[in-house]
């Protein structure tokens, strides 16, 4: 008997003492280190990479909003909440042979493609009509930028030559040439549409 | 032995075989085997399942019947395959009773007094005893001799019918209980009591009714239990999956599924495999004592072997004179020849004959009569000692010895003489090529002189460099024990191709050099026969004791060679490494076995609720029936198919571990993952040609 | 798929490469105790809690330690949960979890698993995600590598069943190997983007003027060690895929490397352990050769598409602007290369961190990630676990292997005898076990059924995946299943646990009956555990063992899935 006692006291003590004393240094020194540097060399990017405009913050150059108006370029479809709730980060989750994700998600999302930007079914860039991941996806990819050409163009008056230059410099190539593929972050072509194009006071809608 | 001979499928065997698999059905030998014990439920199960449909009228279920049949058939073939191993066995065994029979002995009271016998049954005879046996008499048990010098019969045993010579004291002082004394007479100490004796074990051995499980037979049957419940979980949660998917799976299809799946071809052989290894042993004529001892051979590492007898012919022979300055080469032949007139051993007489055949001297003989001037009848052996280490002749005022360099030097000083300086360089010459240097000194009055030496050559027997080569292959070490001085030894070894030696060896140095291995991880095997060999025959991990050795020896060792022949250990090593081969040859082939079962079960299973599978259907098996019906009837009759390879053994090549698993992966692993897809398509066409499904 | 998408690949197989040897040898140094420029600081910890640093633990006792240890630091983690609505930073103040979802929780860090069956910014406050969650992910990572190297010793050493000293080894584990990895990590990943801060969540008015609330905290830093320790557990219920998780292209580039770092270095320090650095470069070829494998069948089945989307209008082929494939669930700046790789990169090891949704992947891209937990993740693996997985399955192949040759089977010198074959077996049924009898209960039981998110096989896959994922304590998901119900919660809890400890407990036990035995010398007659041969032949093991047993379930979830999309069927 006193050697089992003798045997947990052996294995308790350091257990405890273990787990509270590697709690705080792993999760209480260490992030606060990191927090440290992180805020003293990368303040930036440790805040959320964010946006501001006139003094007003419109979002994080790194997580995608909502565009529904026809004068924007619109990023992808949202499972996140509502859609880019940027709290609630997810993606739809339903597989290949889902009939809800082919014939309602997908189909949809076509249709309103062929309508809105005269889309033909079968040139639908991939990524236009599927939810991403995190539901927060910043970029969409060219040629899905591109096929929102004409709209946006249309919508603000503007030549679609115009846009689709603009376009084109916020196409960013992969990263350091070979990492990943070119994309086009939605929110910050959009701000530069802003300052390019300016809307017609009041809304275009 | 008789059996030597007989053809793998014999047919009384065979017959004998058929029987007992029905008898082995019993839950009580099936449990032994966890494989072939689930297929016995399974089996079970499907018969249950039959009855009760054919109770409520259910019908239509030629399907079930013929699934029932075939798992009945492949627990009856492995059943089969262990009882034709055990059926070789048996034969020999029955043979061995006959020389166990019903014997009288002379019992003894007083060992001293002959006269005086009592004739009683050979049973009552208890260790201890003493009995006296004439010419004719059957040995009743085994024993020592005490007294006595005897032909002995032993073909009972060692199917060889050329009489030994048995002997009290020495080495060849064991009998064995059935076999009979041809001349003379022997007193003899039982050393065993009734059903215990050699005969009584052999019986026991060939009959597998003592085996036991080897270490690698039981790690092995854990991993085929292990794969066993992976497979019953596969297809027990199979059902919970269908009904998922919208439809459930008909129980005899299940069992079907699941007795495919386990690996029951190595399962249903592993016993077979087993009795077959020991069977094949008794076939060299070696009795292994246990199935571990056939199980440590073949991993044996190092392999000691005592060079006379064994690597040599054992007796060496005298081929040259060396006198040393101020000798004449007749004058050392003449006295050498003296000092060996005595000398009864192989090397004295052939010290004889040289000086005979080289010089004309007369072979005198201890018979010659008169009293000539060399050899006076007061002539006095002096017979070699172990502490001398030297033999001769004292006749009146001349004495001559010979022997060991250093221990005839020490006695020619003794007595006032002196080394001539070369007397050195010629020993060492004589050692550094393989022979045994063997001074010879006399002494006159008191003064000692060295007269020369002679060159006496051991022989090595033929072949034994290719035996050495073929163990190397097999990474073995071959290391020779000899007594004889480093440089003797080093050239006999060279001569032999043997990788090591040990020199100047004691009893105590054997010892030594056998832990020394062993500490180091590795396995020794030796051979012995002398009483002396006993403590080493018991350290190491596979030692073999002649049958013409003594008792001692025979109880120390855990195999015994009845042809008594030392190089035997190679075929001991080769028997033992096949045995596992075949083991994992087996298993990798009865689990490759697996992919092909699935590839035509699974599809059929799943026809009606999802017949996209139907793609996985690569053999094209004509409907689902047929197809969960051919890999049950490939499943059943690749173990009959592989009986004779699980008797016979997977073929042994010496080749390093590397060659051996390339080439058993490619027969058996490959081999395993093509044979079902032919063998099941060919079943299903079949099966279809026949209208049985 | 794209040439480059094939160099992106190549330049990550090279990196994980180029790290082995090096990091393998520091690995090496920290756990023999020559690397010691923190040795002040170790000698004060081991004071306070009392360890004899110089004991040397016999296995019975190792085993003990680790159990006491896990079970300290999970219990630790129930309460705090539990208390979360009193504890401190915690702005959003988000309450106290449930009682089952915080048993699923801590059971889930402590067993390397962060299979999450909650979303993190709507459920643990900043408090819990850092001392808790993170902490384990230290913890865990280190008991997994104390696994390991006990392994190792028992089987390099000759000890008669003693394996070292699992406190020390924990300590050292944690202070010299994952704390300095992950700091540098940390901030390699804020460079690129990845938040590091305490501040409340953001309020952002949108260009088209709706608001945006954006969640905040201490990512990096949780971040890198879920990385480095295979653990997993995102900050966000997005895990990788989140931008503020894995900003960029080089960010997912990093991450991937942290993931196979230290398990592919593993394989160099047990070679160097047993003093034949050839035998770890076979066991590092052997898991690159599967991982190979499986990139190469998920990024061909990603990037073919989905010929039903296709159907419906979807441009399946690549071309330079548009990516392709199948996008569902993928982020658009990693693309589909990047996408497939991370998946099976996660899956090979045990950390089962996401960038993209597996349960959205095709049938084959789906049954990749599955494939690699079933196999047991010995595919480079988690953080120690790989490597004493990938040990059993080579116990096994030597066991094969050496019938075959006709000796009695020899690892490295020491003897495969029945006991060692039993804790092999052990090991080896525990996984088919919990991955088959907890998926077979779910898809019949109607709580299991409820939680499901897909019908068809896609549903059964999804809980074949749930399953596998917490009994190879991987932590990625078909997330589609909503794991957070009582039911799954405890059922998914209790798997974790036993498919952690009833396997590193054989494990340590096999360390210790090896250590006990003699190291024979090698000899032709042995089979050479070096070379192409030894590692086909343990590929052809691993994979033979794992599809002979999952074979038939696969049947009817991802293989039966794959040929009905073919034929355009929906569910």
């Amino acid at each position: 008997m006193s050697i089992m006692t003798n045997m947990l006291r052996k294995q308790l003590r350091p257990a405890i003492v273990l787990t509270i004393v590697l709690c705080v240094i792993t999760g209480a020194l260490y992030p606060a280190v990191v927090t440290a540097i992180a805020q003293l060399v990368f303040p930036r990017q440790a805040n959320g990479s964010i946006i501001k405009a006139n003094g007003r913050v419109i979002g994080s150059s790194l997580i995608g909003q909502s565009f529904a108006s026809a004068e924007y370029f619109h990023g992808r479809p949202s499972a996140a909440g509502a859609g880019y709730d940027a709290t609630a980060s997810g993606g739809t989750n339903k597989g290949p042979t889902d009939a809800k994700l082919a014939d309602t998600l997908v189909a949809q999302a076509i249709d309103s493609v062929v309508k809105l930007d005269g889309g033909v079914k079968g040139q639908i860039p991939s990524d236009m009509v599927t939810s991403s991941g995190s539901g927060l996806d910043p970029d969409i990819s060219p040629a899905n930028a591109v096929l929102q050409v004409a709209r946006v163009a249309r919508a603000r008056g503007a030549q679609a030559d115009s846009v689709r230059a603009l376009v084109d410099s916020h196409t960013r190539p992969r990263q350091l040439g070979v990492l990943g593929d070119p994309t086009v972050n939605v929110l910050q072509l959009n701000l530069a549409l802003d300052t390019v194009f300016p809307r017609a006071k009041g809304g275009a809608q | 032995m008789t059996s030597k001979k007989r053809p793998l499928f014999d047919k009384p065997i065979v017959l004998r075989a058929i029987r007992e698999s029905f008898g082995k059905l019993s839950p009580r030998h099936m449990v032994r085997n966890p494989v072939m014990f689930v297929v016995l439920l399974g089996s079970v199960l499907t018969t249950v399942v039959l009855i009760i449909d054919a109770v409520a009228h259910r019908g239509g279920s030629g399907f079930t019947i013929q699934i029932a049949i075939w798992l009945w058939f492949t627990v009856l073939f492995a059943n089969f395959a262990e009882a034709m191993a055990e059926g070789r066995g048996k034969a020999q065994a029955d043979s061995l009773r006959k020389a166990r029979t019903e014997t009288h002995a002379k019992k003894l009271e007083d060992p001293a007094d002959h006269l005086s016998s009592e004739l009683v049954s050979g049973t009552s005879l208890r260790s201890g005893d003493f009995v006296i046996c004439t010419p004719g008499d059957i040995i009743p048990g085994d024993g020592e001799v005490t007294e006595g010098v005897a032909s002995v019969d032993e073909s009972a045993i060692t199917g060889e019918s050329a009489p030994v010579i048995r002997e009290a004291g020495g080495d060849r002082s064991a009998v064995t209980g059935g076999t009979k004394v041809l001349s003379d007479f022997l007193v003899i100490r039982i050393t065993a009591n009734p059903g215990e004796t050699f005969i009584d074990r052999m019986i026991a051995l060939v009959e597998g009714a003592s085996r036991q499980k080897t270490p690698n037979e039981i790690a092995l049957t854990i991993l085929l239990s292990g794969l066993t419940i992976i497979f019953l979980l596969a297809v027990a949660t199979l059902q919970p999956f269908a009904i998922y998917s919208g439809g459930s799976v008909a129980l005899p299809v299940l069992v079907a599924l699941l007795v495919c799946l386990i690996p029951t071809t190595i399962g249903g052989l592993l016993s077979a495999i087993g009795i077959a290894g020991m069977d094949r042993m008794i076939q060299q004529n070696v009795i292994a004592m246990s199935g571990r001892a056939v199980e440590a051979a073949g991993d044996v590492n190092t392999l000691l072997l005592d060079k006379t007898g064994t690597i040599t012919l054992g007796n060496r022979q005298a081929v040259e004179f060396v006198p040393v300055a101020g000798v004449t080469l007749e004058e050392l032949a003449d006295r050498a020849q003296l000092a060996s007139l005595p000398d009864e051993t192989p090397e004295g007489r052939s010290i004889v004959v040289l000086a005979k055949t080289q010089f004309g001297l007369r072979g005198r003989s201890l018979a010659d009569d008169g009293g000539t001037p060399e050899r006076p009848h007061e002539m006095e052996f002096v017979p070699f000692s172990a502490s001398t280490r030297m033999s001769g002749v004292n006749m009146g005022g001349l004495q001559l010895r010979k022997g060991a360099g250093d221990s005839v030097a020490k006695w020619v000083r003794e007595n006032g003489g002196s080394i001539p300086p070369e007397l050195q360089g010629q020993v060492e010459r004589i050692a550094k090529i393989g022979g045994t240097p063997l001074v010879v000194a006399e002494c006159v009055g008191a003064k000692a002189r060295t007269l020369g030496v002679v060159y006496l050559k051991d022989v090595v027997k033929g072949g034994m460099r290719e035996r050495f080569d073929r163990l190397r292959a097999m990474g073995i070490r071959t290391i020779m024990i000899t007594g004889d001085n480093p440089l003797t030894a080093a050239a006999i070894a060279q001569e032999a191709g043997v990788d090591d030696f040990l020199a100047e060896a004691k009893p105590e140095d054997k010892m030594a050099l056998i832990r020394r291995e062993q500490s180091g991880g590795k396995l020794v095997a030796m051979t012995g026969d002398g009483t002396n060999d006993a403590p080493a025959l018991a350290q190491a991990d596979v030692g073999v004791s002649m049958n013409s050795g003594t008792q001692a020896a025979k109880e120390a060792g855990n195999m015994v060679d009845l042809d008594s022949n030392p190089t035997k250990l190679i075929e001991i090593v080769e028997i033992g490494k096949q045995l596992l081969m075949t083991r994992g040859s087996l298993t990798t082939f009865s689990i490759a076995n697996d992919v092909a079962k699935y590839f035509a079960i699974i599809p059929a299973m799943f026809a009606v609720t999802y017949p996209a599978l139907n793609a996985l259907n690569v053999m094209r098996l004509h409907s689902p029936q047929s197809a969960i019906l051919a890999s049950v009837i490939f499943n059943a009759l690749i173990i009959i198919a592989l009986i004779p390879l699980a008797l016979r053994g997977v073929r042994y090549r010496p080749a390093s571990a590397a060659v051996i698993l390339r080439r058993n992966l490619l027969i058996y692993g490959v081999g395993g993952l093509v044979v079902p897809f032919v063998g099941i398509k060919l079943l299903d066409v079949l099966l279809v040609l026949t209208r049985l499904v | 798929m794209t040439a480059n998408g094939w160099f992106q690949i190549a330049l990550f197989s090279a990196l994980v490469l180029a790290l082995t040897k090096p990091l393998g040898i520091y690995i090496l140094r920290v756990f023999d105790g020559t690397a010691g420029w923190l040795r002040p600081i170790e000698r004060v910890i081991y004071k306070a809690s009392g360890v004899d640093p110089a004991e040397n633990q016999h296995w019975t006792r190792y085993a003990a330690s680790l159990m006491f240890f896990s079970l300290a630091s999970m219990l630790l983690t129930y309460v705090a949960l539990r208390l979360q609505h009193v504890l401190p930073l915690n702005p959003q103040h988000l309450a106290a979890v449930t009682d089952h979802q915080s048993f699923e929780t801590a059971a889930s860090f402590t067993s390397n698993t962060d299979w999450q069956s909650y979303a993190g910014e709507s459920t643990m406050s900043y408090f819990s995600q850092m001392t808790q969650l993170a902490f384990h992910n230290f913890a865990s990572a280190a008991v997994g590598m104390c696994g390991a190297i006990a392994l190792a010793r028992g089987i390099a050493q000759r000890s008669a069943g003693k394996l070292g000293n699992f406190w020390v080894d924990l300590v050292r584990g944690m202070l010299y190997l994952l704390l300095p990895l992950s700091i540098v990590m940390a901030l390699a990943l804020v460079q690129q983007g990845a938040i590091q801060n305490f501040s409340a969540y953001l309020t952002a008015s949108t260009l088209e003027g709706a608001k945006q609330v954006i969640a905040m905290g201490p990512v990096a830093s949780q971040e890198a060690i879920k990385q480095l320790g295979t653990n997993g557990g995102g900050f966000f219920n997005a895990n990788s895929s989140h931008p503020f998780e894995n900003p960029t292209p080089l960010a997912n580039l990093w991450q991937m490397v942290a993931i196979f770092a230290i398990p592919a270095a593993l394989t160099y320090t047990f070679g160097r352990m047993v003093k034949n650095a050839k035998h770890g470069w076979a066991l590092w070829a052997a898991m690159f050769v599967l991982f190979a494998v499986g990139t190469t069948a998920a990024y061909w089945a990603e990037a073919r598409g989905n010929p039903i989307h296709a159907a419906r209008g979807v441009d399946v082929d690549e071309s330079a602007t548009n990516y392709g494939g199948n996008m569902e669930g993928k982020e658009a700046r990693f693309g589909i290369a990047s996408s497939a790789l991370f998946a099976t990169v996660t899956t090979d090891a045990s950390c089962g961190a996401v960038n993209s949704m597996h349960d959205s992947f095709t049938p084959i891209g789906g049954m990749v990630p599955l494939v690699n937990i079933q196999l047991g993740e010995l595919i480079f693996g988690g953080v120690g676990s790989g490597l004493y997985g990938m040990l059993i399955m080579v116990v096994l192949t030597v066991f094969i292997a050496g019938l075959m040759v006709g000796r009695t089977p020899e690892y490295l010198g020491k003897k495969i005898q029945a006991p060692e074959v039993q804790m092999a077996m052990l090991y080896v049924l525990a996984l088919p076990a919990l991955i088959l009898l907890g998926a077979a209960a779910s898809v019949v039981l109607p709580d299991g059924l409820k939680g499901l998110n897909n019908s068809g096989p896609h549903g059964l896959s999804e809980v074949l995946y749930a399953f596998s994922s917490a009994a190879g304590n991987n932590g990625s998901a078909f997330a589609g299943l909503t794991g957070s119900s009582y039911y799954y919660n405890t059922l998914v809890g209790i798997t974790m646990l036993f498919g952690r400890f009833a396997l590193v407990v054989p494990m340590i036990a096999l360390g210790g009956f090896l250590s006990a035995k003699k190291i024979a010398p090698p000899s032709t007659g042995t089979f050479p555990v070096t070379g192409p041969l030894f590692v086909t032949l343990l590929i052809g093991v691993i994979v033979i063992v794992g599809a002979l047993t999952f074979f038939p379930a696969l049947a009817l979830g991802p293989i039966v899935e794959h040929l009905s999309m073919l034929a355009g069927r929906v569910f």
